[in-house]
């Protein structure tokens, strides 16, 4: 058992690493051009670069570009904290050696299947320098100050959170570039100088909370886990003992332009320039679904890896409805997504893109997309090869004659399908009454043939209490035992269930994870304010390396340029996934909290009245006292007596 | 209790109330039998009013413009459906597809215990389908429920346009928080618990059935749609669920306001309002609709598609529409904008509906009578079997004047147990025969007699019924010697004990079919003792057992709908109401003929026993 463990977790690790990187970094430029104007068209730099020749590395020219901003920015702190006012032309050059970074954005628009669209941002800040060094670091230029205190003051190696609203539907959409469950999630992998982990995770889930606006203060021992395997470190190093790992999710959290505004000010140029003028509140809040991250990791600097560097990833995902957008064309542009037309990248970003997903679209015969660009490129995002329309923001040509960008996408077929994705997972709550229920996970295998392992994870509240020994799990009629189980029982108001299975999907299956559970009573101050809309459970984790498409794509029908298949290719077999279910919601036995001071004075009353007398007659003997009648006795005689009735 | 604790006291109360048994017993049969009539009297009940806040202030804008273009669209189904000759299945999949639903379908089967005459199945074999309208930016776990039952004959197909109508209008709208689901049931109940027990993953009846693909978690309330004309002059509510639940007031106030803001004329039991209350008629008015109500409810069937939700804790009614003579006309756009503001007022719940009375009885849909004030008419009934008790009790523990010294009580309270014990356990067990032979006994019956497996079934549950009057003479073979004074104030103290408690008990999950019970059940238990005249006292007793009760509850169900039945047709709608009372438990687990045959009927004949007590 614990050597399948430690297998499974490394080759998992590895894997993960891999893949994360394949997924979001690998974007093969086969236009030349492109690779170049990335580089050396950027205007300002351009004006200011003219005896550097045009073969001159990047490196050298970000190097440049960041030192001339340290010189700037040291007699001044607060303005470095505003990045978007530094203008790099009115610097001097400096020849010392100092922090390197680096700021790129990107937009991903993906047409979908279903009409809907979907948009991905992505902001990207690499910065040479080290947090956890003696020395403060006090001088920052595109790394956002906020963050990196964070960073070095909890000694964190790791953070990821995310903030979303509404549920990524697989079966409509296929995969997102990166997953997040309905709600908050936050998970932190901290140094291993870290003594008291938990008292720092309680300290940096307020910090967090304050810099984002959020209710991440309500993450405590209760909602906090420490997954084995499910959750590895995404940057680079070696450490992967769990104990320094937490993980929460709030899936009642309701994101909100609150979460957003903090966000955007993270990023250099703010809402200002750039790609992230886009970002208005009234449209992203006018969609399917929006999610918002944050990733920070250390990376590697080069290929050696001999330096390493922090990377702050913020990213925002949004759909956009065909439906709800009231226009009977289905017809998509910038204007009408974000109410913005682009006029500008980010003049501190070192490169600034739009792709547009055109995989489905190779003749046009799905949509078409205006303006045309000449730059394609492809890259094998989640195990399958897309082609995207690439439009280099920092190349002036892009905006045209209108100085304006306003992409535009009409389709012109109108069916939409159901996808069926290689691995999709539903959970829902079974039975009925309050006194019991069943959670069912339920996992989808669509590969015709291939099996493929799964990890999942379940952190269900104390409230529930998961009877383990009638969790069983079956694909395709047949008992499926998981080769690893981590199973963490619950203490009452501490600590939550938390469950770890590695589970084989067998090929074209579904399979079944069934648990039954009893609804807690719990104590009336420990009900929220709305007990009767019930109570949330996070969603559940799936972890998986998915055979690739690409992989199983074995014809060569499929013309490529004769450059790109001569290296031998980066793609991978399998590509990892990570699926979450959605949040349940499950009522528990509620008392009627209507009208509490008449049932405490009922109950009361009740209690001492009813029981008190019961009580007395039923345990003393009562005997007549002759001698002296008493005072009742004496006024019921009187009474006998004028009724005339014998005496007593 | 100071009362008790003084012995002497304790002796004159207890003293007085033996004295004064009768008279007092006569006196609050009577007074719970006022009371009840009383709560139809206007001034006494309390007119509606919206609880929650969430559904009360907030104001709704109805705007659904496509009545006509439903209407189209209940052609093409209709169209569709004769074509398929069923659940155009396919047509139904791809309209959903077209609106934007994310579509699935259920497939069920489910083969009968008998055949059912009344709707002419017996293997049943249907297909649900619905879709879900998943609101933006909600993490699916909370949903709305629209239904419209898709008919085998010609009606009910305006309903599923306008349900199709509303998922359209409803999917281009950005406001809802919550998912609705839309469904399309076959085979009315028998696929709606398919669906339901699907969703919920359970298996309460045995039924066959698919898995459900697609969910939107925890359901928060559920409308069924029932419509077969293009205009209706009123909406009817339907309120009455499976073992005569009911769904949170604030449902039928939501209908109530909206019905009153647009301005459709809107009935509960098929009747109107009236203003008159002050009026002989317009009491009787008012008597008659909670009657209907009363009745509905202690038949503990579902009365519409929404009766099965109640199970699962969701609240939900069925809004009928009715095309009568009447001149003023309501058109489907109308219909359409009161679902719609039902359904927004709905979207903006924060909790599930529980601020409002889930116990009520409705003399109109702008009064209620809420448990407080029901309660003591059925209190004042079961206080009678107190009474009784007691007065049993005294009787007992006072010495009887013939025996002086205790060994005589001795020896006669030894075959006092037994003779208690047996007829219970006989009784029982002739009520578990009532239970378990009809259906399992049906193929012998129909090999051995010429009738049909249904009638096969009623005919074997009435003679077994029947064959339990034989009971006290086979009670007599097992008890050795001669019952004694002692035995039968014990087996009756032990009977009325049980009554009491078992009425109480009904009368709490289902306030209607407790009263009834006790009405008829309780005179009885309170006069029978083996020394009354017998054979008065037998046609008396046969007279208010439950069958009879059924029966006359059956005519007098006809008389308050205004549709007065020969005794004739009477009969055999009985026969048949004993057959869905079976049907209706097998299909959708409703506990009334579970009740009656296993714990009603062995009470009744405790009491039958007394009377022919040796």
């Amino acid at each position: 058992m614990a050597a399948h463990r430690c297998s499974y977790s490394a080759v998992l690790f590895i894997l993960f690493n891999l893949s994360v990187f394949i997924v979001v970094d690998s974007h093969q430029t086969t236009l030349t051009n492109d690779h170049h104007g990335s580089v050396v068209d950027n205007p300002q730099t351009a004006s200011e670069t003219v005896e550097q020749t045009a073969a001159q590395p990047a490196v050298d020219d970000r190097r440049w570009e960041a030192t001339e901003v340290e010189e700037e920015a040291i007699p001044d702190d607060a303005s470095t904290d505003t990045q978007g006012t530094s203008t790099p032309e009115s610097v001097v050059l400096s020849s010392l050696p100092k922090p390197k970074d680096d700021f790129q954005e990107e937009l991903v628009v993906r047409p979908l299947d279903s009409g809907d669209i979907y948009a991905s941002f992505q902001f990207r800040t690499l910065w040479e320098t080290d947090f956890m060094r003696g020395n403060k670091v006090s001088h920052y230029r595109l790394f956002p100050k906020s963050l990196g205190q964070v960073i070095s003051k909890f000694s964190v190696r790791e953070l990821h959170i995310s903030f979303t609203q509404g549920y990524w539907r697989t079966m409509q959409w296929g995969q997102p570039f990166l997953p997040a469950p309905p709600g908050a999630e936050l998970w932190v992998w901290f140094q291993d100088t870290v003594t008291d982990v938990d008292a720092t995770w309680k300290e940096l889930t307020n910090v967090l909370s304050g810099i984002f606006c959020a209710s991440l203060n309500f993450i405590d021992s209760t909602n906090t886990v420490q997954p084995s395997a499910s959750f590895k470190p995404l940057g680079i190093g070696n450490v992967t003992d769990h104990q320094f790992l937490r993980y929460a999710t709030l899936p009642r959290e309701i994101v909100c332009t609150e979460n957003l505004t903090p966000w955007k000010k993270l990023l250099p140029c703010g809402s200002k320039a750039g790609l992230a003028v886009l970002l208005k509140s009234e449209k992203l809040f006018h969609s399917s679904f929006l999610s918002q991250a944050v990733h920070i990791r250390p990376v590697c600097q080069d290929q050696q890896c001999k330096t390493t560097s922090w990377e702050l990833r913020q990213t925002l995902n949004v759909v956009f409805d065909l439906h709800t957008s009231g226009q009977s064309k289905r017809e998509w542009s910038l204007f009408k997504m974000f109410s913005r037309t682009l006029t500008e990248a980010c003049p501190l970003a070192s490169s600034s893109k739009i792709h547009i997903d055109i995989t489905d679209n190779p003749e046009g015969e799905q949509f078409e997309l205006s303006p045309a660009t000449p730059l394609l490129s492809q890259a094998v995002v989640l195990g399958d090869r897309r082609t995207f329309s690439v439009y280099d923001l920092t190349q002036q040509t892009t905006f045209g004659a209108v100085r304006s960008l306003n992409l535009l996408i009409r389709w012109k077929s109108s069916e939409g399908h159901m996808l069926r994705p290689l691995l999709h997972a539903e959970r829902y709550v079974a039975g009925y009454g309050l006194q019991t229920g069943e959670i069912h996970t339920l996992m989808y295998n669509n590969h015709p043939f291939r099996s493929f392992p799964v990890l999942l994870l379940d952190s269900v509240p104390w409230y529930l209490r998961l009877y383990i020994h009638t969790l069983t799990v079956t694909s395709k009629g047949k008992d499926n035992k998981p080769s690893y189980i981590h199973y963490q029982p619950s203490k009452d108001r501490l600590r939550p269930h938390l469950l770890e299975m590695l589970v084989q999907l067998p090929p074209n299956s579904v399979t079944e994870i069934t648990v039954q559970f009893e609804r807690a009573l719990l104590k009336w101050t420990e009900y929220t304010p709305d007990p009767n809309h019930g109570f949330y459970v996070g969603s559940s984790v799936i972890s998986s390396l998915v055979p690739s498409t690409v992989a199983m794509d074995t014809n060569s029908t499929r013309e490529q340029p004769l450059f790109s298949s001569f290296f031998p290719c980066k793609e991978e077999s399998s590509f990892f996934v990570r699926v979450y279910t959605e949040p349940l919601l499950v009522n528990l036995p509620t008392p009627d909290f209507s009208m509490p001071y008449n049932v405490i004075c009922l109950t009361c009353t009740v209690v001492a009245v009813g029981y008190g007398s019961l009580y007395n007659l039923l345990t003393r003997s009562f005997q007549i006292e002759e001698p002296s009648p008493g005072l009742a006795k004496r006024l019921a005689n009187i009474i006998r007596k004028m009724r005339g009735v014998p005496l007593l | 209790m100071g009362l008790l604790s003084d012995p002497n006291r304790r002796r004159a109360l207890i003293s007085m109330l033996t004295r004064l048994n009768a008279p007092i017993c006569v006196v609050c049969y009577m007074a719970g039998v006022a009371w009840f009539m009383g709560l139809a009297f206007e001034p006494f009940t309390l007119r509606t009013y919206m609880s929650e806040n969430a559904m009360g202030s907030t104001m709704v804008e109805e705007r659904f413009p496509s009545g006509e273009r439903a209407l189209a669209t209940a052609r093409e189904f209709a169209a569709h459906k004769k074509k398929v000759g069923g659940m155009p299945v396919d047509w139904l999949v791809k309209t959903m597809e077209a609106r934007g639903l994310e579509v699935f379908t259920q497939r069920f089967s489910r083969t009968l215990p008998f055949p059912d005459e009344n709707k002419e199945r017996y293997m049943v074999k249907g297909t649900n389908v619905y879709g879900i309208l998943r609101a933006p930016r909600a993490p699916r776990t909370e949903a709305l429920v629209l239904t419209a039952p898709c008919s085998p004959d010609d009606s009910n197909n305006q309903a599923v346009g306008l349900l199709l109508g509303l998922a359209h209008y409803f999917r281009n709208q950005i406001y809802w928080a919550k998912d609705i689901i839309f469904l399309v049931n076959d085979h009315d109940l028998i696929g709606m618990q398919a669906w339901l027990e699907g969703y919920h993953h359970t298996n309460t009846t045995g039924m066959d059935w698919s898995p459900l693909q697609g969910r939107g978690g925890s359901i928060q309330a559920a409308l069924t749609l029932e419509l077969s004309s293009d205009v209706v002059t009123s909406l009817d509510l339907v309120l009455e669920g499976l073992n005569g639940q009911l769904p949170n007031l604030d449902l039928a106030n939501l209908f109530y306001a909206f019905c009153q803001k647009i301005g459709v004329l809107c009935t509960i039991q098929g009747k109107l309002q009236r203003n008159d209350w002050d009026s002989v008629s317009g009491y009787s008015h008012a008597v008659q609709t909670m009657m209907l109500m009363v009745m509905k409810q202690a038949s503990g069937r579902p009365w519409g598609d929404h009766g099965l939700f109640l199970r699962y804790h969701i609240e939900a009614a069925t809004i009928k529409g009715i095309n009568s003579f009447r001149q003023f006309k309501t058109d489907a756009t109308t219909i359409g904008r009161l679902l719609e503001g039902m359904y927004r007022k709905l979207n903006n719940l924060l909790e599930r509906l529980h601020q409002s009375y889930f116990f009520y009885l409705m003399p109109s849909l702008s009064h209620f009578v809420s448990i407080g004030y029901y309660m003591p008419a059925f209190g004042l009934l079961a206080v009678i079997l107190l009474l009784r008790a007691l007065d049993l009790w005294v009787q007992l523990a006072s010495p009887p004047p013939r025996s002086e010294d205790g060994m005589t009580d001795v020896e006669e309270s030894s075959p006092g147990l037994l003779s208690v014990l047996t007829p219970l356990v006989i009784s029982h067990l002739t009520g578990a025969a009532l239970y378990l032979l009809p259906i399992h006994f049906q193929e012998m019956a129909v090999e051995h007699f010429p009738v049909s497996e249904t009638e096969a079934v009623v005919l074997t549950a009435i003679a077994v019924y029947t064959a339990g009057l034989a009971l006290p003479h086979n009670t007599h073979r097992f008890v050795s010697g001669e019952g004694t004074e002692q035995g039968w104030r014990v087996l009756k103290l032990v009977a009325l004990l049980y009554l009491a408690v078992l009425l109480g008990c009904t009368a709490l999950i289902n306030f209607s079919l407790g009263f009834i019970l006790a009405l008829t059940l309780v005179p009885l238990a309170a006069f029978i003792t083996p020394h009354v005249p017998k054979v008065l006292s037998a046609f008396i007793l046969v007279i208010l057992s439950p069958a009879c009760t059924l029966l006359f509850s059956v005519f007098f169900f006809q008389e308050l709908q205004e549709m007065p039945v020969s005794f004739q047709d009477g009969w055999v709608l009985y026969l048949s109401v004993i057959s869905q009372g079976i049907l209706d438990h097998s299909l959708y687990g409703s506990l009334v003929y579970p009740l009656i045959s296993l714990l009603v009927y062995p009470c009744w004949l405790l009491f039958w026993n007394i009377l022919f007590w040796k």
